[in-house]
């Protein structure tokens, strides 16, 4: 707790934080779950601070507000989200974490009747911007779902659709392309032998793993994931939990979650997400260890949502 | 007391709507009974493979079948491709507010209830009169080739007719695709197109087939849409070439019923021939029912 | 990826400009038909056979006879009283709806409210079955069997008449009042039975005094579908119907309606004559006239699924 003081970014925000603080050594006391909580993200701590020259930012946001006909369901969103970690958006359902999440890749340009204001950039590059192009936008960012969702088809056409609509026709590099990705998303070994069998046949976890080579497949650069072991049993989780881990050498990686100890485990940033607002975003460990924002702290410590 | 007030009155009313519902089976069982008991003494391979002989009082009725089918499969390839295509613009593409949309779905809402007979007048003020009259005067000088009924004509005709059944039809199939999949194709980077056709439409693909099924079955019943749009009573050759008269089952059963002179002579074939059309449509229905409520099921 | 943008366009409005053919069918029947109706009020040639006046008022067609409405259009003078055809369709209507639409209904609440499921199975698919059978069977199932039946039982004078044709006709039109009736039943709140059995009620008494009046109005929407639909339904009463075109209340003698003459006169007419623009001129009438029950049907449908299911 005494390293509180030296982490990167402090910023007193609002009166309730600034308040807080002088309780927080007393309240870190009072509330031991929080070292359970996160126990390996404390333990990282050290080296995140070492780094000198800081990432540099991958996706951001700047005043992004999104409304359902008229109702807001985002209230001013700002955020700097670094390439090559992993960042994880939590919150109660409803709070908007998951629409967040669908800006990046403009999904919600399905829904009808939604309409967004102020910015949201990729490498720069506003997202709603003219002259954007969307198909070529979701190539960039891949996305993976809550429900895993493979198409009704084999094991190999569901990893090759992607490279297939972008004009590889080369069956030799299409399988390639095909195991590299499944490799990279650890289910190589499971399927290798049954590449041409319905992707219906394989388990829940498996199923979410194919989904992730599926979008590995079409080289992204970032990946965004929404809820993707909220559907599994806990080994298929912490697989995917690894892979995760794995995977953020190489990607940007922005994950919606509702499991904190998840977010806990796997991210190096945490977003706060509030009945559509950005409460709090920091450094994961100190979300979960020492929040500046009282409401940041009651639901991080399981007092509601 | 064995039997409670409340017990009586569920007895006699479930036995009152039962039996409604009885009659109406029992109806349909006549029907079919008796066409195939009549029927099928008359049912050989000769009765489907020949041509009518003696004054349509023997011989068989291929021109008939023949005719019908070749109708049917013009219809086909005119109807299929427009109604697949609209539902998908419905369900894919519109926007549901739109007034365009709108205006789309009721119109097909009403083309569906507009009478069959309306759509032969239709066929002939349109088809024959204005798109045949007006190719012949273009490129034939006026001699008359293509302002006269056909089987082009009367299958443009049918498949105006159908249209309805494979947009609703259509648009059922893809209903039951997941969200899931579209969004899946999409957020990969495939652009709504490639979403669609690749994705979608494969998985589409059986309930499709439901409504092509469902069409050809209504088409190959129709009637009064081609009184006077193509059909012929008897012919000597079959048709070859699209502006051809052709000879058709229904039609066939309506002049053998009303206009023979010797009604008992021409009785068997008649019955033969409602056999026939019978079978056919049946078959088709009965195959698109069960079809359609196993992919029901299946997405339920 | 320029040339997947643009196949992308170009599907986008190659997709819209083809949904577009719904609405060119619709219009383009409405105006093909019309057309040729329209030389009935503007060209002398045709108005010097027949006036729109002289097909709807009574005519003395000789010098001194009583007037009366009379449909001969292949006579030496042409008759065109439009009466005994608007009268013959409304009457064998209205015996099909009084034959189609009690059975229908009541098998409807059979299925909805007394069927088991296994019943279910068999009565639904049975009656859309019977949906597909060619009207051209069923009419002519009315003119060898149902006739021939009728007569020896009841003995009529006519052996086809408005009866016959009504019956077949109810035939065609039980499945659409059974499908819409059987809707709008089972759409009717599961709670509204369970607080009628629970005061203790029995299930004869829900059926009948609660479910079946909260479905009345899809039940309505149901007859006036079949209305439409009967209305409009051609080759049964074509060849059971007797085709006389009599003006007379009495539904045992033959009778003639705008779909059978349309459909007997067609073939035989000059194109462009007075004839020819008469039988156009019943077909646009047909077409308006079901047009506005299926809209009036449809209409009362949509609001019922909107007012009940929350989504239409």
């Amino acid at each position: 707790m005494t390293s509180r003081s030296a982490l990167p970014s402090v910023r007193p925000s609002g009166p309730e934080a600034a308040a807080a603080r002088p309780l927080a050594p007393e309240a870190s006391a009072t509330f031991p779950t929080r070292a359970s909580v996160a126990p390996r993200v404390v333990a990282r701590i050290p080296p995140m601070q070492i780094q000198t020259t800081p990432p540099k930012t991958k996706l951001a946001s700047e005043k992004l507000e999104l409304f359902y006909g008229e109702k807001r369901a985002l209230h001013g969103i700002d955020i700097e989200i670094p390439e090559r970690r992993v960042t994880a958006l939590i919150g109660p359902s409803g709070c908007g974490k998951s629409t967040f999440l669908r800006c990046f890749n403009r999904m919600n340009d399905l829904i009808p009747g939604v309409k967004i204001t102020g910015r949201a950039m990729l490498d720069d590059k506003d997202l709603y911007g003219r002259g954007l192009d969307v198909v070529e936008l979701r190539r960039r960012v891949g996305m993976v779902f809550q429900k895993s969702n493979p198409f009704p088809k084999t094991i190999w056409e569901n990893v090759a659709f992607g490279p297939k609509i972008l004009g590889e026709k080369n069956k030799g590099r299409l399988d390639e392309i095909v195991e590299r990705s499944l490799r990279n998303a650890a289910l190589w070994d499971d399927v290798k032998d049954r590449l041409q069998t319905s992707a219906l046949g394989l388990s829940g976890g498996q199923q979410q793993r194919l989904c992730i080579a599926r979008a590995l497949a079409v080289e992204p650069e970032v990946l965004l994931m929404d809820e993707p072991a909220s559907a599994l049993d806990p080994i298929a989780t912490s697989r995917i939990e690894e892979l995760i881990h794995e995977l953020k050498a190489r990607y940007t990686i922005v994950i919606v979650t509702h499991n904190m100890q998840q977010a806990a485990r796997v991210s190096d940033r945490t977003a706060f997400f509030y009945m559509g607002e950005l409460v709090e975003y920091d450094e994961t460990e100190t979300i979960f260890t020492n929040p500046k924002e009282r409401r940041t702290e009651d639901y991080v410590t399981g007092r509601f949502g | 007391m064995r039997f409670s007030a409340h017990q009586r009155a569920n007895a006699a009313f479930a036995g009152l709507t039962g039996s409604a519902a009885l009659v109406i089976l029992l109806a349909l069982a006549v029907i079919l009974g008796d066409v195939a008991v009549n029927g099928f003494p008359r049912f050989s391979w000769e009765f489907v493979s020949q041509s009518p002989s003696e004054g349509m009082t023997a011989g068989g009725i291929f021109p008939a079948i023949f005719g019908t089918v070749l109708l049917v499969l013009l219809m086909t390839v005119a109807v299929i491709p427009v109604g697949v295509i609209t539902a998908i613009y419905l369900f894919e593409y519109a926007r549901q507010e739109s007034l365009f949309a709108r205006a789309v779905r009721s119109a097909v809402y009403n083309l569906a209830g507009v009478p069959s007979i309306v759509f032969g007048l239709f066929g002939v003020g349109f088809f024959i009169q204005f798109v045949g009259g007006n190719i012949d005067r273009f490129f034939y000088d006026g001699r008359v080739l293509w302002g006269q009924p056909a089987i082009l004509w009367a299958s443009l005709t049918l498949a105006v007719l159908t249209l309805p059944v494979v947009i609703v039809t259509t648009e059922e199939a893809l209903r039951t695709v997941p969200r899931e999949h579209r969004e899946a194709a999409l957020a990969l980077g495939s652009t709504k197109f490639e979403a669609i056709f690749k994705i979608v439409l494969p998985q589409a693909l059986p309930g499709i087939l439901t409504g092509a099924i469902l069409a050809v079955a209504r088409g190959a019943g129709e009637t009064a849409p081609i009184l006077f749009t193509g059909a012929a009573y008897f012919l000597p050759h079959l048709p070859t070439r699209a502006y051809d008269q052709f000879m058709h089952l229904g039609y066939h059963v309506y002049v053998l019923a009303t206009q023979s002179p010797d009604i008992e002579a021409t009785k068997p074939i008649l019955y033969g021939t409602v056999l026939v059309l019978l079978l056919v449509t049946v078959i088709l229905n009965f195959l698109a029912i069960t079809l359609r409520s196993r992919l029901r099921r299946k997405f339920a | 990826m320029a040339r997947r943008r643009l196949i992308n366009r170009l599907a986008a409005w190659t997709i819209a400009a083809v949904a577009f053919s719904a609405i060119a069918a619709v219009a383009l029947i409405f105006l093909f038909v019309v057309r040729e109706a329209v030389p009935l009020f503007n060209s002398a040639e045709v108005r010097e056979e027949v006036t729109p006046a002289q097909m709807v008022m009574p005519q003395a067609w000789k010098e001194g006879a009583e007037p009366s409405f009379s449909w001969q259009p292949a006579s030496k003078v042409p008759k065109y009283s439009l009466a005994p055809l608007v009268a013959g369709t409304f009457k064998v209507t209205i015996v099909a709806l009084l034959f189609a639409v009690p059975l229908a209904v009541f098998a409807a609440l059979f299925s909805a409210e007394f069927a088991s499921s296994r019943l279910r199975e068999i009565v639904k698919p049975a009656i859309e079955l019977l949906a597909g059978i060619p009207s051209v069977v069923l009419g002519f199932f009315a003119l060898m069997v149902l006739a021939t039946f009728f007569q020896d039982t009841f003995g009529f004078h006519f052996r086809l008449n408005a009866i016959v044709a009504g019956a077949g006709l109810g035939l065609t039109i039980i499945p659409v009042v059974y499908t819409v009736s059987e809707d709008a039943l089972t759409a009717v709140p599961r709670a509204y039975r369970e607080a009628s059995l629970a005061l203790g009620a029995s299930r004869a008494r829900t059926a009948w005094s609660i479910v079946l009046p909260a479905a009345s109005p899809g039940i309505f929407a149901a007859v006036v579908l079949g209305f439409g639909r009967a209305m409009g339904e051609t080759m049964i009463v074509l060849m059971a119907s007797g085709n006389a075109a009599i003006l007379s209340a009495d539904p045992t003698v033959s009778v003639r309606t705008i779909p059978a003459t349309i459909a007997a006169e067609m073939g035989e007419v000059v194109v462009g004559g007075a004839h020819w623009s008469v039988l156009f001129f019943l077909g646009s009438l047909l077409f308006l006239v079901t047009l506005s029950f299926n809209g009036l049907g449809g209409w009362y449908v949509a609001r019922l699924r909107r007012k009940i299911g929350g989504t239409a």
